[in-house]
């Protein structure tokens, strides 16, 4: 057994940390997602041209420099909002609001795609129909589009999940203690890097096949209404 | 007299404008750093160029010995693909960097060298990951080329290996073409937290000049913006690359010199 010199609890209080920091960054890029598909698809050319804006902007620069920009460049943004009204101290962002949002800004552009293209799946007959007989438009989006959208989209969204996973190591850098962080605060005391980060990737992989088959469920349960070829 | 006015009206904007653009960031400094921004791109080239090559180097035979039906070939590179996708490229990168001198008799050997150097460490990392990625790109494409192609070949008695080099593999890298784009921008994408184990492409060389300077924001939106152009000119490269590469399979120009003039029907069956 490999000896983690009492470090193992600090790497599970990370791997929390880091479930829990996947969890909000998700449940933001959903809304995010939802939000930017429906201005995708809109009838006004400024929604669709702002929300394309964002798919592209946010797609074209590297997480990192973004997460950066977000955790470095809001507090100095706050820090000026502030000194208008004369607040004179440093202010920093938290760790996890900095990181969530970030990220969860981030896949928010990559769900945006997924809900897009659930969206255009749906046959245009089915909506005619619900408009035909007489269905206000938010009776048509919960009774018929979303029921169908939620099935496109859970394999896209499964996918998102799991880089968004694996990409909330990067919040470890702006200093949130998560998982990637824990092992090198761990590797740090314990002069072992290559165990902590063997156990680190181990736990990862663990999230990752976790999360593969909570996936496979979902998607089985989502499409139980569909005949199989 | 209303010229004038209009005049002064727009030197007035001018000042304005100019004020409020001052105001909004210190241009000076991002002029100033701008060479070695570029410097640091080409730096994030060289990381992203080598990777890829040395990526697509170990993937193809990788490729090949996933679509093998033998489990003791298909199995281990299974495994490698599956650990490398499903773990984060930043802790790999820690493992290599920081973790292998824990490696017993590693600081002995002939490695060390280069493992000591975090360019070689980040080069090894983005190699081993962009492979995994790049095995699964291929096999999907290997897996995609007709059948009746294979059997033709092999009924024309192709050897094994020359079915290999004329069928598969080009057919194979014309279907991969589009994820191997994608693969292309998520790698220099990911080149970014390259920075972190100290490597001077353009993040690091960025965060270098803001511990100096102190301008976040210039410097961060200034990489971001390079980032941008450089992302959105290599997928315009890759369409215009796509788009040359399957001309056989849009329809001829109707109008325009390459038209099918119509006093020339027998050719049509051709089709």
């Amino acid at each position: 057994m490999i000896d983690l010199h009492g470090y193992g609890w600090q790497m599970l209080l990370g791997l929390s940390v880091t479930v829990q920091a996947a969890l909000c960054s998700i449940v933001l890029a959903v809304l995010l997602g939802l939000l930017a598909a429906a201005a995708k698809l809109s009838r006004w050319r400024a929604l669709r041209a702002i929300a394309e804006a964002y798919t592209v902007s946010i797609r074209g620069v590297p997480e990192y420099v973004l997460l950066l920009l977000v955790f470095f460049g809001t507090s100095r943004v706050l820090q000026t909002i502030a000194r208008q009204f004369g607040y004179d101290e440093y202010i920093e962002i938290p760790p996890f609001f900095a990181g969530v949002f970030a990220i969860g800004v981030v896949y928010g552009a990559f769900t945006t795609e997924v809900f897009r293209g659930a969206i255009l799946a749906v046959p245009k007959g089915q909506i005619e129909a619900a408009k035909a007989v007489g269905m206000p438009s938010f009776l048509l989006w919960r009774r018929i589009l979303m029921p169908q959208v939620i099935r496109y989209a859970v394999p896209g969204l499964g996918n998102v999940w799991l880089v968004l996973l694996k990409a909330t190591a990067l919040m470890s850098v702006v200093n949130l203690d998560e998982l990637t962080r824990k092992a090198a605060i761990s590797a740090g005391y314990t002069k072992e890097p290559f165990t902590f980060y063997m156990v680190a990737a181990a736990l990862y992989l663990c999230l990752t096949i976790g999360s593969n088959l909570g996936l496979e469920a979902l998607e089985r349960r989502s499409s139980r209404g569909v005949r199989r070829a | 007299m209303e010229t004038l006015t209009a005049i002064a009206g727009l030197s007035e904007f001018l000042m304005w404008a100019r004020d409020g653009l001052a105001g909004f960031a210190d241009w000076q400094i991002i002029v100033d750093s701008l060479p070695k921004l570029f410097r640091g791109l080409v730096r994030t080239f060289q990381l992203v160029a080598i990777s890829l090559a040395l990526g697509f180097v170990v993937a193809v035979p990788l490729a090949l010995l996933r679509v093998s039906r033998n489990p003791i070939a298909w199995m281990p590179v299974y495994a490698y693909v599956y650990v490398m996708r499903g773990t984060p490229l930043l802790v790999q990168l820690y493992l290599i960097y920081y973790g292998s001198g824990q490696i017993p008799g590693i600081q002995e050997s002939v490695f060390w060298p280069f493992l000591r150097e975090p360019w070689y460490c980040a080069v090894l990392t983005f190699t081993l990951n962009t492979a995994a990625y790049q095995t699964e790109i291929f096999r999907g494409a290997i897996l995609a080329v007709p059948h009746g192609e294979v059997e033709a070949a092999k009924s024309v008695g192709m050897s094994r290996s020359l079915l290999l080099r004329r069928i598969v593999l080009p057919r194979a890298f014309r279907y991969a073409l589009p994820a191997f784009a994608n693969e292309v921008i998520l790698t220099l994408q990911a080149s970014a937290i390259a920075s972190i184990v100290t490597i001077q492409e353009l993040t690091g060389t960025a965060e270098a000049i803001i511990s100096n300077t102190f301008a976040f924001y210039e410097l961060y939106i200034t990489i971001a913006l390079m980032y941008l152009t450089v992302t959105y000119s290599l997928v315009w490269m890759f369409r215009r690359m796509e788009h040359r590469l399957s001309g056989h399979l849009r329809d001829r120009p109707t109008i325009g010199p390459l038209a099918r003039s119509p006093a020339q029907p027998a050719e049509a069956g051709l089709r």
